[in-house]
């Protein structure tokens, strides 16, 4: 598999504070990869370096085959770049500013108008196209800023958290431009909207204080997370009597009663006991109303490894 | 010709902006304002005196002197110089110190563009700026060419003077816009580099010998001189056209700066 994105013992230095800590990831062709981590961890600075925008300390970062300091606009070239909080001249208009960046970007002169109405519509510029930048509301700018990460269709995109100020129904368009991306482009991003990146990307790359602690499936996370299995049931019956039967079942951890006959079984083993546990209760005569396994969210796995780093 | 598109790009965004905001207009206006009023006062000053000269017997050291280039576009020469130390800070300390602080360099920079596309449209646009000026102080000479004979040689050479001096002092400024995020550090830094390098010829009347003939080499002021009287000597081309580049490759290289600075 070719790889678009090649990080190798990547390091930086703002003076004496190190922001990324030999840092080392890859990230194959028509992949989405989202880019977690707590504020201050070094993803924006992770981001700036593999944009070319900052100079590594040490380590190398290579994209489309391209290292990031030798070879510069090469790698400008293959690259789309949202930046965090991205800011674009306020005195030009919307179509003013993409026609610039379209051309800058390397766009043929026949070609931009095409190219600039593409990304206008894809991201929903239409009805601003006349105003100026500096009378946009957040929501549109940020809109703005992607529109121009994806002119002259670069393969790889790095968003720095592109849904950052857009109200719900934006969020889940964007989204879905972005998930349309799959498989032509190879796709970074950074978010702290943890069931975005869930949804969105195929894998995760979790750092915390310029390391990474986790890079697998949102999948595979969660379910390295649990340890086994959580799975929540309703039954009725005296509390106490479900509890101890509950309990007595060889393979369960722990068992948790949220009242109303709600519980939480945790599994010890991986084992799925959730036949064991249909059989048990009915076998004892109380009523089974519910039972649901309970997968972990990558919030949990999120905190989790942050707070087990920390500790 | 990927270059020449990033160039002309940048050239026509700039040329945008500066067309967008005050900036333009109001420096524009002053600058013909201040123009046309020393055109005007001296050629008062010109009709004076070639009265009185007509008057008196013809004597000749006067009458060497009695022209239109000498008594009204030399002076105006002169006086436009000072004006662009004032001017060109204004033009040139928003070009590269305003992209730093508002944080529209992070795209800029990101784009494939080379820092000479990105130095030369910044440059390119302030300089056509500059020149647009200067096309509206023609409209005097040609009012002034009904009334009386000009010397268009002579003049040409002075517009030209007044043309590289330009581009130097914007070189210049645009390098200072490159050291700061603050414009307005970088509008001071501008003009008093200008300033120093405007009288530091003066120097050669106190300092004799080697070190004051190199300071009057190094002064802008003195290469200009000639320009003024319509003479056209190659030692002021090329010191002006190195003047301009050194101060653009200086650009370059704050500009580079960021790359490798960890």
């Amino acid at each position: 598999m070719e790889m678009m994105i090649e990080v190798q013992d990547l390091s930086k230095f703002y003076g004496p504070l190190l922001a990324v800590n030999h840092l080392g990831f890859q990230v194959a062709a028509g992949e989405i990869v989202g880019f977690l981590g707590p504020n201050g961890a070094g993803k924006t600075t992770t981001l700036k370096m593999l944009a070319g925008f900052l100079a590594p300390t040490s380590g190398t970062a290579r994209i489309n085959g391209f290292d990031c300091v030798s070879h510069s606009l090469e790698v400008r070239r293959s690259l789309g770049y949202l930046p965090e909080n991205v800011s674009i001249y306020p005195d030009l208009t919307v179509s003013q500013f993409l026609r610039f960046a379209a051309r800058a970007k390397g766009v043929e002169a026949k070609e931009e108008t095409g190219e600039c109405q593409r990304v206008m519509a894809a991201c929903g510029l239409g009805e601003v196209e006349g105003k100026l930048v500096a009378a946009l509301s957040k929501g549109y700018r940020q809109r703005l800023g992607l529109a121009q990460a994806l002119l002259n269709r670069p393969p790889v995109l790095i968003l720095d958290e592109p849904t950052i100020g857009l109200d719900p129904s934006q969020i889940v368009e964007i989204r879905s431009l972005i998930k349309n991306l799959e498989g032509s482009h190879t796709v970074m991003l950074s978010s702290h909207i943890l069931p975005e990146v869930s949804q969105l990307c195929h894998r995760v790359i979790i750092i915390n204080r310029g390391q990474i602690v986790a890079s697998d499936t949102p999948e595979n996370l969660s379910r390295q997370m649990g340890h086994g299995s959580r799975i929540s049931l309703t039954v009725k019956g005296p509390e106490a009597q479900v509890t101890a039967a509950l309990q007595a079942l060889p393979g369960v951890g722990r068992v948790a009663s949220f009242g109303e006959g709600r519980y939480l079984v945790e599994g010890g083993n991986g084992k799925d006991l959730r036949p064991e546990l249909a059989r048990l209760l009915v076998q004892q005569g109380f009523d089974l109303l519910e039972l649901k396994s309970q997968e972990f969210s990558l919030e949990d796995v999120f905190l989790n490894l942050v707070t087990e780093e920390e500790s | 010709m990927k270059n020449l598109s990033g160039f002309t790009a940048l050239l026509k965004k700039e040329l945008t902006i500066y067309f967008a905001g005050p900036i333009f207009y109001i420096t524009g206006f002053f600058f013909l304002v201040l123009a046309g009023y020393f055109f005007y006062t001296n050629l008062l000053y010109y009709g004076l005196i070639s009265l009185q000269a007509a008057q008196q017997a013809s004597n000749p050291q006067v009458a060497a002197q009695m022209n239109p280039q000498m008594l009204v576009y030399r002076p105006l020469y002169q006086v436009l110089a000072i004006i662009l130390i004032f001017l060109v800070p204004l033009l040139t300390m928003r070009l590269l110190a305003e992209e730093k602080r508002s944080g529209t360099w992070e795209l800029l920079f990101t784009y494939p563009l080379t820092d000479w596309s990105i130095i030369l449209g910044k440059f390119g646009a302030v300089l056509l700026v500059y020149l647009v000026f200067l096309a509206f102080t023609l409209s005097f000479s040609v009012a002034f060419s009904f009334m009386t004979q000009v010397d268009w040689g002579a003049m040409a050479a002075g517009y030209l003077g007044m043309v590289l001096l330009g581009a130097s002092c914007l070189a210049l400024g645009l390098f200072a816009s490159s050291l700061t995020e603050n414009q307005i550090i970088a509008g001071v830094v501008g003009f008093a580099l200008l300033l120093l390098l405007w009288i530091i010829g003066w120097v050669q009347e106190l300092a004799s010998g080697p070190v004051g003939k190199t300071m009057q080499f190094l002064s802008l002021l003195d290469h200009y001189e000639n320009f003024t009287k319509g003479v056209i000597n190659t030692r002021d081309l090329v010191y002006s056209v190195s003047f301009t580049f050194f101060f653009l490759f200086l650009t370059k290289r704050q500009l580079e700066s960021r790359r490798w600075r960890a």
